[in-house]
C-alpha cells in the first residue's frame, strides 16, 4: 500500500495503482484522452503529465507511472500547467475545430479540456492536416480529420471486442486510424467505440445530425434486446427515442452495450400498432377500443375456463402479472412464455439461472460452453469470458464451431459428450478451483438433465461458488418463470388444451398454425408475426414507453422507467388488460400501477426488490441422458425480435454483417 | 594518434575478406571457449573495469547494463540479447562498416555478451536499407554455425546460444530500443512506455538487453587484451577507442578508429586532411549525428571528442558521426532538412512529437527563406521546449535539439534573413480572402 503526497495531500493507494489513480484518490482532476480504466494503458496523449519527485526533472505521464512510497506529486505547478497547455496546443493544431457541425459537440472531451486546460489562442498559422474518412460499418461514422490518435478504439477492438480489425497505419503526423482494409468492423460491440472516442472522429451513424445532447431528456431504463438486462439511458426528444446509451453497472454490463441495444431505436417508431384492429372477413380492420373489447367479451362469455396467455420475449413482469390474474379469473392456469417450444424443468429456478453471476464469470478458471453461441446470445457475458481467459481460464465448448472471439477447445457438437467428457477437458475441470458450465438455449431442450448430472459429477457447485449456468435469450424469460408462465410440457401443453381464447402478449415467435381454432388477442406494439395472426389487436407500449420490472438471466430484478409515451391510441399493456377485465365482467384487483406492483410483490416478493432474487440451489432429479446434435437458436443476431426487425439500422447490419452484402457509400 | 597495433577493427576498410577464415587470421574466434570459461561475473566485471560506455549514443556503461539481467533465467522465461544494427541516424555509418567487413567480431561479441548476461539467443536487428550488409551478416552467421562457434554447445563451451538476424523495414524509430522490440515481435514499431525497462520485460515479455553493434563487437577484444589496455585510451569516464565517422566539408571524409578524447582539430588533421578551405572556413560541426545540437567553429576546434567534452560545449558525442560544415553551408537549410527528417520519421504515437515535428519543420522552412516574423523565432524555441522531455521516447528530444542549437548560435542569421525578406521584421498583415 504505497503512501504518497499529491499537492501536499497524503493518500494511500492499493499496490499496483498508478499515479493518476493516486491523484484521483486525492481529489485532483487529471485531464486525459488516451487513458481509460477498462483498457490497457497507452500513455500516448501526454495530457496527464504531472511533476513527480523523486524522478527526472521533466513531467511524467501519470497514467503509466506506478505509484510508489514517498513520491511527491504536483498537479498544480507551473511545469504541469505549461505541459498541459503545450499538449493541448499540439492536439488542436491539426484538429479542424468544426464543433458547430460535429455530433460530439456538447459531450466532447477535447472541447471540455480545451476550456479547462488550454491556452486562449493558437500560434499555429500553417495549413491543417486533412484525413479521408474510413469505412467502419453501418454503426460507426468516421470523420478522421478530427482524430487525435488516442487509440482507444484500437485497444477496445482488440482487448474487449476481440476483433483485431481496427488499427493505425502510417506514422508521424500521417498516422491514421482505420479498419482492416476499410471493411465494416465485424463486432457486435462496435458501437462502443463511439462512446470511447474522446473527440468527434467516431460518431454514431444512425444518430448523425439528429440532436444535441442538451436537447435530450434522459431516462434510466433496462434493455430488453437480450436477457443480460443491460442498464441503459434512453435519450428522447419530444415523443421520440433518439438514442440509447449504456449506464455503468459493474455487475451487469460494466459500461458497454452491444449494437442491438444501442441502435434498435429507429424500430421503435416503425411498424407500430397505434390503434385497435379486429379481424373481419379474414382481414384486420381498424376499430375503436369499445368495438375491440366487445369482440373479445363475446368470445370470453362462452370460453369458460378455456383461456390461455402466451408471453413474448420483451414483456415486463407487470404485464405478465396482469394477464396472469386475468386468466386466473377464468379459472385457468394455461400460461407459457417459452414460445419456440422449449420445455425444460423449472421446478427449481436455480437450475435454469445464471448462478455464477455475470461478474463472477471473470473469476472462473475452467469454462464449458454447452450449446451456447455466447457471442450472439449474450455478447456482454462473452466479454467477461474473454476477461477470464486473460486471467488464465481454459474454455471448452460443445456445439457447432463458431467464432467466439477467443480460442475455445471444441469438443464436438453432440450432447452425448456431456455423459463422457473427453479427458482433456475432464482433467482441466478436475484441477480447477472455480469451474463453470454454461448451458445455452441450443442444449437446454435435450441436454438440461445431462448438464445437471455433469455439474454434479464435476462438482461445479461448491462452497461459495455455483458454477452451473443457463443462458436465456429473452429479457422476459426469468420474470415469466417466476410468475409461473411455464407448463410442464411447454407450449405443447397449451396447444393440447386447445384454448378458445388466447392472450398473446407481444409473442411473435409462436407457431400460430397450432392455434388455428383459438380466438387470438394480440397485446403488443409491433405489426409483426403475432399481430398478423391475431383476431383482435390491442396496441400496447414498448419497453421505452412504460415503466416495468425485468429480471435478467442471473435473476437480477431491475426497474425501468418510462422515457416517452406510446404513439396514437396505444396504451400501457397492463392498463389495457385492466380495462378489458371490466368489460368482460371479471375486474382485476388493482386500479393503478402502484397497486399492481404491490400486488405482484405480495405474490412474488422477489419481484418487489431490486437486485438478485437469490434462487435456491435444489436441482430437480430429471432424466440425465442427453444426445443429439446442438443447433444454435439465433440465426441472425440483428433480427431477433419485433423491434429489431422493424429497424432499418438493424436490417442493414444484418444484410451487411451477417449476410455479407456490400453497401457502396457515396463519397462526401 | 592510435597505433595500428591498438586497433580493434583491423578490417574496417575491407582490405581483407570478411569471411570466417580471414577473420580467424585477424584473431577473431581465437579460443573463444577460454573467454567463456572466465565465467559470467568475471566477464561483466572486466567490461565494467574497461570503462566501456554504450556506443549507440546514450553512453550508458555497458557492463552495468549487462549486470541488470536476471541471474537465473528459466527455460519458460529466457533472457535475450538484442543487437541494434538499425543504424539510421543521419551521419552515422560505423555499424555498416563493421557488419560488411568484420561481421565475425559482432557475432563473437554476441556470443560473449549473450553468455555473460545468460541470454538464450541474440537477435540482430539490421536496418532494412542495408541489403548487402544483411547478405554478409546472414552468410557470416551461417559460417559461424557451420564451424560450431554458435548454436548448440557454442565453441565447445557447453553453452547453447543462437544468433538470429532480422531485417528491418526502414523506419528510423525502430532504432529506439523498445520500438525495436515491438518491431521484432511483428508489431508496429512504436516505443513502449518505461517502466518496465527491457531488462525486466523486453522481447516477448522476457528480460532483454539492447546493445549497439559497436558495443558488442569490441567486447571480445577487450576481454582478450584486458580492461587495462582498453581503459588506457581516453580521459577518465570516457575510456577506450571509438569509430569516428567524419562527413561533410573535410578534404577526405572517412570512418576511422581513434582513441576517445582526441581533440577535434587532431582528428580532422590526422585523418581527414583538414577542413575544406582551411580552418578559417569552418562554420559549425554537428559532432554526434543529426540529433545533437550543432557547435559553432570557435567552440569545437579544440574540444575533446568524448561524452563529457562535447557535453561541455552544449552538444553530445552521440554516435560520433561528425558532420562538418564550412561557410558555404546554408546552415538554416541544413537544420531545416534535419527537421524534415524527424517529421518524416516520427512514429506518431504520442502527441508532442507527432504534431510538434511537423510544426517545427514548417516554421523552419519559412525561416529558411525569411518568410516569417522575428517573434516566430521565440515561438519556435518555445515549441521545441514543449516537445522536449514530454514524449515517450527520445525522438522528440532529438527533433528539438538541432533547432535549439541553431537558435542558440545562429539567431542573427535567422533575423538577417527575415529582415532581408520583408524589411521591417514584422510580417505583412494577413488579409482574409473574399
Amino acid at each position: 500500500m504505497p503512501k504518497l503526497k499529491v499537492d501536499g495531500i497524503e493518500v494511500e493507494v492499493p499496490q499496483g495503482a498508478t499515479v493518476l489513480q493516486a491523484c484521483e484518490a486525492a481529489g485532483k482532476e487529471i485531464p486525459r484522452f488516451c487513458y481509460h480504466e477498462r483498457l490497457s494503458i497507452a500513455g500516448n496523449c501526454r495530457m496527464c503529465l504531472v511533476e513527480v519527485k523523486p524522478g527526472p526533472p521533466k513531467p511524467q505521464a501519470s497514467c503509466a507511472l506506478p505509484a510508489a512510497d514517498n513520491q511527491e506529486v504536483r498537479t498544480d505547478s507551473a511545469m504541469v500547467k505549461a505541459a498541459r497547455e503545450g499538449v493541448m496546443e499540439f492536439l488542436l493544431i491539426n484538429h479542424p475545430l468544426d464543433c458547430p457541425i460535429c455530433d460530439q459537440g456538447g459531450e466532447c472531451d477535447l472541447q471540455d479540456q480545451t476550456m479547462a486546460y488550454g491556452r486562449g489562442a493558437t500560434r499555429y498559422t500553417e495549413n491543417k492536416r486533412a484525413v479521408t474518412e474510413k469505412y467502419m460499418g453501418p454503426i460507426v461514422k468516421t470523420v478522421m480529420t478530427r482524430c487525435i490518435q488516442c487509440t482507444r478504439c484500437v485497444r477496445f477492438a482488440e482487448e474487449v471486442a476481440g476483433v483485431e480489425e481496427i488499427g493505425a497505419i502510417y506514422r508521424g503526423e500521417n498516422m491514421q486510424i482505420t479498419s482492416y482494409l476499410e471493411k465494416a468492423v465485424s463486432s457486435e460491440l462496435s458501437g462502443n467505440v463511439v462512446d470511447l472516442c474522446p473527440v468527434g472522429a467516431l460518431t454514431s451513424k444512425p444518430y448523425a445530425f439528429n440532436a444535441r445532447p442538451w436537447e435530450l431528456k434522459k431516462t434510466l431504463g433496462i434493455d430488453v434486446m437480450d436477457a443480460v438486462g443491460t442498464n441503459i439511458r434512453i435519450d428522447a426528444r419530444g415523443r421520440q427515442v433518439l438514442r440509447v446509451l449504456p449506464r455503468v453497472n459493474e455487475d451487469v454490463n460494466e459500461e458497454w452495450a452491444h449494437d442491438k441495444t444501442r441502435h434498435h431505436v429507429d424500430g421503435l417508431v416503425r411498424r407500430r400498432l397505434d390503434k385497435p384492429y379486429i379481424r373481419r372477413d379474414g382481414k384486420l380492420v381498424a376499430a375503436t377500443w369499445d368495438e375491440a373489447f366487445a369482440a373479445i367479451a363475446e368470445v370470453a362469455r362462452t370460453a369458460g375456463s378455456s383461456v390461455a396467455a402466451i408471453a413474448g420475449d420483451m414483456v415486463d413482469c407487470e404485464t405478465m402479472f396482469a394477464a396472469k390474474k386475468l386468466v386466473e379469473g377464468f379459472g385457468s392456469s394455461l400460461l407459457e412464455g417459452r414460445q419456440t417450444g422449449m420445455a425444460y424443468d423449472v421446478t427449481s429456478l436455480g437450475a435454469v439461472a445464471f448462478n455464477t453471476t455475470i461478474a463472477g464469470v471473470e473469476e472462473a478458471d475452467a469454462i464449458l460452453l454447452v450449446g451456447s453461441n455466447l457471442r450472439w446470445e449474450a455478447p456482454l457475458i462473452n466479454t467477461r469470458v474473454r476477461k477470464a481467459i486473460k486471467k488464465g481460464a481454459k474454455v471448452f465448448a460443445i456445439g457447432p464451431e463458431t467464432d467466439l472471439t477467443y480460442k475455445a477447445t471444441w469438443l464436438g457438437d453432440d450432447l452425448s459428450l456431456l455423459g463422457k467428457l473427453p479427458d482433456a477437458a475432464a482433467d482441466v475441470f478436475a484441477a480447477a478451483t472455480k469451474p463453470m458450465i454454461v448451458v445455452g438455449p441450443g442444449a437446454l431442450k435435450n441436454g438440461h438433465g445431462a448438464a445437471l448430472a455433469l455439474a454434479k459429477s464435476l462438482n461445479v457447485v461448491r462452497d461459495g461458488w455455483n458454477g452451473f449456468n443457463v443462458v436465456h435469450t429473452a429479457a422476459a424469460r426469468m420474470g415469466a418463470l417466476m410468475l409461473g408462465y411455464a407448463q410442464a410440457g411447454g407450449i405443447a401443453d397449451i396447444v393440447g388444451a386447445s384454448p378458445k381464447l388466447v392472450f398473446v402478449l407481444g409473442a411473435d415467435e409462436v407457431d400460430f398454425s397450432a392455434f388455428a381454432n383459438s380466438f387470438k388477442v394480440y397485446v403488443g406494439h409491433h405489426g409483426d408475426k403475432g399481430a398478423h395472426h391475431a383476431d383482435v389487436i390491442l396496441p400496447g407500449a414498448t419497453y421505452a414507453e412504460k415503466p416495468g420490472t425485468y429480471v435478467n438471466l442471473e435473476g437480477r430484478v431491475q426497474f425501468s422507467e418510462r422515457a416517452v409515451f406510446a404513439p396514437g391510441d396505444a396504451r400501457d399493456d397492463w392498463s389495457i388488460l385492466r380495462a378489458l377485465s371490466d368489460v368482460i365482467g371479471r375486474p382485476l384487483a388493482f386500479d393503478d400501477f402502484g397497486q399492481l406492483r404491490a400486488a405482484m410483490a405480495a405474490e412474488v416478493p422477489a419481484l418487489g426488490r431490486e437486485g438478485l432474487a437469490g434462487y435456491d440451489w435444489n436441482p430437480p432429479a430429471i432424466d440425465a441422458s442427453g444426445e443429439g446434435p446442438v443447433t444454435y437458436p439465433i440465426a441472425d443476431f440483428y433480427l431477433t425480435n419485433a423491434i429489431c426487425r422493424a429497424s432499418p439500422t438493424m436490417q442493414r447490419c444484418s444484410a451487411e454483417l451477417v449476410h455479407g452484402e456490400d453497401f457502396a457509400e457515396a463519397a462526401e | 594518434m592510435l597505433a595500428d597495433k591498438d586497433r580493434i577493427f583491423t578490417n574496417v576498410y575491407g582490405f581483407q575478406p570478411w569471411n570466417v577464415d580471414a577473420a580467424m587470421k585477424r584473431g577473431d574466434w581465437d579460443n573463444t571457449k577460454a573467454l567463456l570459461e572466465l565465467g559470467q561475473d568475471t566477464i561483466i566485471d572486466r567490461i565494467k573495469a574497461s570503462g566501456l560506455r554504450g556506443r549507440g549514443g546514450a553512453g550508458f556503461p555497458t557492463g552495468m547494463k549487462w549486470s541488470f539481467m536476471p541471474k537465473n533465467p528459466t527455460p519458460e522465461r529466457p533472457s535475450f540479447l538484442v543487437i541494434n544494427a538499425d543504424e539510421s541516424e543521419p551521419g552515422s555509418c560505423k555499424d555498416r562498416e563493421i557488419i560488411r567487413h568484420d561481421p565475425h567480431k559482432l557475432i563473437e561479441g554476441a556470443l560473449v555478451a549473450g553468455f555473460a548476461m545468460r541470454a538464450r539467443a541474440a537477435y540482430i536487428y539490421i536496418r532494412g536499407e542495408y541489403i548487402r550488409e544483411a547478405e554478409v551478416l546472414f552468410a557470416a552467421i551461417a559460417e559461424a554455425y557451420d564451424k560450431g562457434f554458435i548454436g548448440k554447445n557454442a565453441c565447445g563451451s557447453g553453452y547453447d546460444f543462437d544468433v538470429f538476424c532480422h531485417r528491418g523495414a526502414g523506419a528510423y524509430i525502430c532504432g529506439e530500443e523498445t520500438a525495436m522490440l515491438e518491431s521484432l515481435e511483428g508489431k508496429k514499431g512504436q516505443p513502449r512506455l518505461k517502466p518496465p525497462f527491457p531488462a525486466g520485460a523486453g522481447l516477448y515479455g522476457c528480460p532483454t538487453t539492447v546493445n549497439n553493434v559497436e558495443s558488442i563487437a569490441v567486447a571480445p577484444t577487450i576481454l582478450r587484451r584486458g580492461p587495462e589496455w582498453f581503459s588506457s585510451f581516453g580521459r577518465e569516464n570516457n575510456k577506450g577507442t571509438k569509430l569516428f565517422q567524419i562527413s561533410g566539408h573535410v578534404e577526405k571524409p572517412c570512418v576511422v578508429e581513434e582513441a576517445m578524447s582526441i581533440s577535434f582539430r587532431e582528428l580532422i588533421e590526422k585523418h581527414c586532411g583538414g577542413i575544406r578551405g582551411g580552418w578559417d572556413n569552418l562554420l559549425a560541426v554537428i559532432p554526434g549525428g543529426s540529433s545533437v545540437p550543432l557547435v559553432p567553429a570557435a567552440e569545437i576546434m579544440d574540444a575533446p571528442m568524448d561524452f563529457d567534452g562535447l557535453k561541455a560545449v552544449g552538444s553530445g558525442l552521440g554516435t560520433a558521426a561528425v558532420i562538418v560544415m564550412d561557410k558555404s553551408t546554408d546552415i538554416v537549410r541544413a537544420i531545416s532538412r534535419i527537421s524534415y527528417f524527424y517529421k518524416h520519421e516520427s512514429c506518431g504515437q504520442c502527441t508532442p512529437c507527432r504534431e510538434g515535428t511537423g510544426w517545427m519543420w514548417r516554421v523552419m522552412e519559412r525561416l529558411r527563406t525569411g518568410d516569417a516574423d522575428i517573434s516566430e523565432i521565440d515561438t519556435l524555441h518555445q515549441v521545441t521546449k514543449q516537445v522536449e522531455g514530454h514524449t515517450i521516447c527520445a525522438l522528440g528530444d532529438a527533433a528539438a535539439w538541432p533547432i535549439q542549437g541553431l537558435i542558440r548560435h545562429f539567431r542573427p542569421e535567422l533575423e538577417r534573413r527575415i529582415l532581408e525578406k520583408n524589411g521591417s521584421g514584422t510580417a505583412p498583415m494577413m488579409e482574409a480572402a473574399e
